[in-house]
C-alpha cells in the first residue's frame, strides 16, 4: 500500500502477526482455564478467577513491570527458557505477543466461560449415556454449543492485542520493526514535530481494522449461534 | 437381570430401593417426587449413591462395598430423557448415529434400517431437533439410545412432555419397541393407564421406598 511508508506498513504488519499470536496463544489455556471455571467446583477457584482478572483491572504498565521481571532475560522464567529452548521475550515481537495475550486473556476467558456456562449440562449427560468420556462430552457437545462466545471471546481478545499498548512498551520497549506496534507507532509520531499526518494514517488503519474484525465475529458468531440452535 | 439395592439421601429426602427386574418392561411407577428419576440416574450413573450395589446380568455396575462405579459412558445402559435432549448443533442423523460412534461400533446397516422403519424416523433424518414437534423429538430420542445398542434400556417418563394427541402417538411405537427390540426396559411414569400399556411388571415406588413389586394388578 503506497500511501503507508514502509515503517507505517511495518507497524501495521507487526500488529496483526503480535495479535494473532498472542490471539491463538490464548486460544488452548484460556478455553480450559473457562471451562474449569464454568463447570468445576475446586479449592482456590475465586483465587484463580482472580488471578486471571488481574490484567483487567491492573495498571496495564503493572503488568508490563511484572512481565519484565518474570520473563526478561534475568527474570527466572526469561532466563530459564533462554537457557533451555532458546526463547527469548525480552525486547522482542514475542515479547510483545506475550503480553497482549495476558491483557487480552481475561476478555478471552469472561466470554468462553459466559458460553460454557450457557450449555444445558444436561447434554452432556446424555452425551455421556451414549457412550462419550468427558474429552468427547466436551468436544462434541461443548465446544460447538459455545462456539458463538467463544469466537466473541477470541475477537475481543484479538482487538485488545490490536490495541495494547502500556504493558508491551513497559515489557518490549518501542522498537521499530520488532516492537513498534500500531499504537506504539502513533504514540511515537505525535511526540515528532510534523508527525500528525502519519499518525492520522495509522488511526485509520486502526478504525479499519478493528471494524472488519468487529463484522467478521459477528458473521461468525451468527452463523454458530444459529447452527448451535438448529435454525440454518 | 437388573439388580438394584441403593440408599442415598438427598438434602432430607432419603432414597432407600431395593428392587429386581426381571420382565421385558419394569415399571417403576409412583407419584412426582418419590425418587424414580433419581434411581434411574443412579442406574445410569448419572447419579452417585451414598450407599449399595446396582447389577445387570453378570456385571456390576455399582458396589459401594467393593468400590466399584463404572462411569456413565462405560455402562452401556441407553436412557431417555424426559425432554428428549437431542443434541441441537446435530442433525437427526447425526444424532442416531451418536452412541454408535462414541461407542466405536461397526456400522450395522440392518439394525439401523429397522430402529428407523420401527420408530418412523426415515422422514425426519436430514432435520434438525429444532424443526421437530415434541412427538418426534421423542421418537428420535428413543432411535438414539437404542442406536447405541445398550444392554437395557431407561425411559424416564418419556410421554410427561406431550399432550394426550402425541402420546397416543407414540404409545405404539413403545408397544412395538417392547415386542421387537429384545431388550429390557426399565419405564418410569406416575400414569396408571400409560404404564398399563406398557409394563409387563410393576415396583412401586413411594416416598424413596419400594411400597410393592408385582404385576400390573398393583396399579389399583
Amino acid at each position: 500500500m503506497s500511501w503507508l511508508s514502509p515503517e507505517e506498513w511495518t507497524a501495521v504488519a507487526l500488529s496483526l502477526r503480535i495479535a494473532v499470536w498472542a490471539t491463538l496463544g490464548a486460544f488452548v489455556p484460556a478455553l480450559a482455564v473457562a471451562w474449569l471455571l464454568a463447570r468445576k467446583r475446586f479449592w482456590g477457584k475465586a483465587i484463580l478467577d482472580g488471578i486471571v482478572h488481574l490484567p483487567l483491572v491492573l495498571p496495564p504498565v503493572v503488568t508490563g513491570y511484572l512481565l519484565l521481571l518474570a520473563f526478561g532475560r534475568r527474570g527466572p522464567i526469561g532466563a530459564f527458557l533462554a537457557d533451555s529452548f532458546g526463547i527469548v521475550f525480552a525486547f522482542r515481537w514475542t515479547g510483545a505477543a506475550l503480553a497482549c495475550g495476558v491483557m487480552g486473556f481475561p476478555l478471552f476467558v469472561r466470554a468462553a466461560r459466559l458460553s460454557f456456562e450457557a450449555v444445558d449440562h444436561r447434554l452432556e449427560e446424555a452425551a455421556a449415556t451414549l457412550g462419550a468420556s468427558g474429552f468427547w462430552q466436551f468436544l462434541t457437545v461443548t465446544l460447538p454449543l459455545a462456539l458463538p462466545g467463544i469466537i466473541a471471546g477470541m475477537v475481543l481478545c484479538f482487538a485488545k492485542a490490536l490495541g495494547e499498548f502500556g504493558a508491551t512498551i513497559t515489557f518490549v520497549s518501542n522498537i521499530p520493526g520488532e516492537t513498534q506496534t500500531i499504537s506504539a507507532a502513533i504514540y511515537t509520531f505525535t511526540q515528532i514535530p510534523g508527525g500528525d499526518v502519519a499518525a492520522l494514517r495509522l488511526v485509520a488503519v486502526a478504525i479499519a481494522i478493528a471494524l472488519a474484525a468487529l463484522i467478521a465475529s459477528e458473521w461468525f458468531a451468527r452463523r454458530a449461534g444459529a447452527r448451535a440452535y438448529g435454525l440454518d | 437381570m437388573l439388580a438394584v439395592d441403593i440408599e442415598t439421601r438427598l438434602g432430607a429426602f432419603v432414597l432407600e430401593a431395593c428392587f429386581k427386574a426381571e420382565a421385558r418392561a419394569t415399571a417403576l411407577f409412583g407419584p412426582s417426587g418419590a425418587g424414580k428419576t433419581t434411581i434411574v440416574n443412579a442406574i445410569a450413573g448419572l447419579v452417585k449413591p451414598d450407599r449399595g450395589r446396582i447389577a445387570f446380568d453378570e456385571t456390576v455396575l455399582f458396589d459401594s462395598a467393593t468400590g466399584i462405579d463404572i462411569p456413565p459412558h462405560r455402562r452401556g445402559v441407553g436412557y431417555v430423557f424426559q425432554e428428549g435432549r437431542l443434541f441441537p448443533h446435530l442433525t437427526v442423523r447425526r444424532n442416531l448415529a451418536y452412541g454408535r460412534w462414541m461407542r466405536g461400533l461397526p456400522r450395522e446397516r440392518g439394525t439401523e434400517d429397522r430402529v428407523v422403519a420401527l420408530l418412523d424416523l426415515a422422514p425426519l433424518l436430514h432435520r434438525r431437533p429444532g424443526k421437530l414437534s415434541g412427538g418426534e423429538r421423542q421418537r428420535v430420542a428413543i432411535g438414539r439410545a437404542l442406536l447405541m445398542r445398550p444392554r437395557l434400556l431407561l425411559l424416564d417418563e418419556p410421554l410427561a412432555s406431550l399432550d394426550a394427541a402425541r402420546k397416543a402417538e407414540i404409545l405404539p411405537y413403545l408397544e412395538r419397541l417392547r415386542d421387537e427390540a429384545h431388550m429390557p426396559m426399565i419405564y418410569v411414569s406416575h400414569q396408571a393407564e400409560e404404564v398399563r400399556r406398557i409394563a409387563t411388571a410393576v415396583v412401586r415406588i413411594e416416598a424413596g421406598r419400594v411400597a410393592a413389586m408385582g404385576g400390573l394388578d398393583l396399579l389399583g
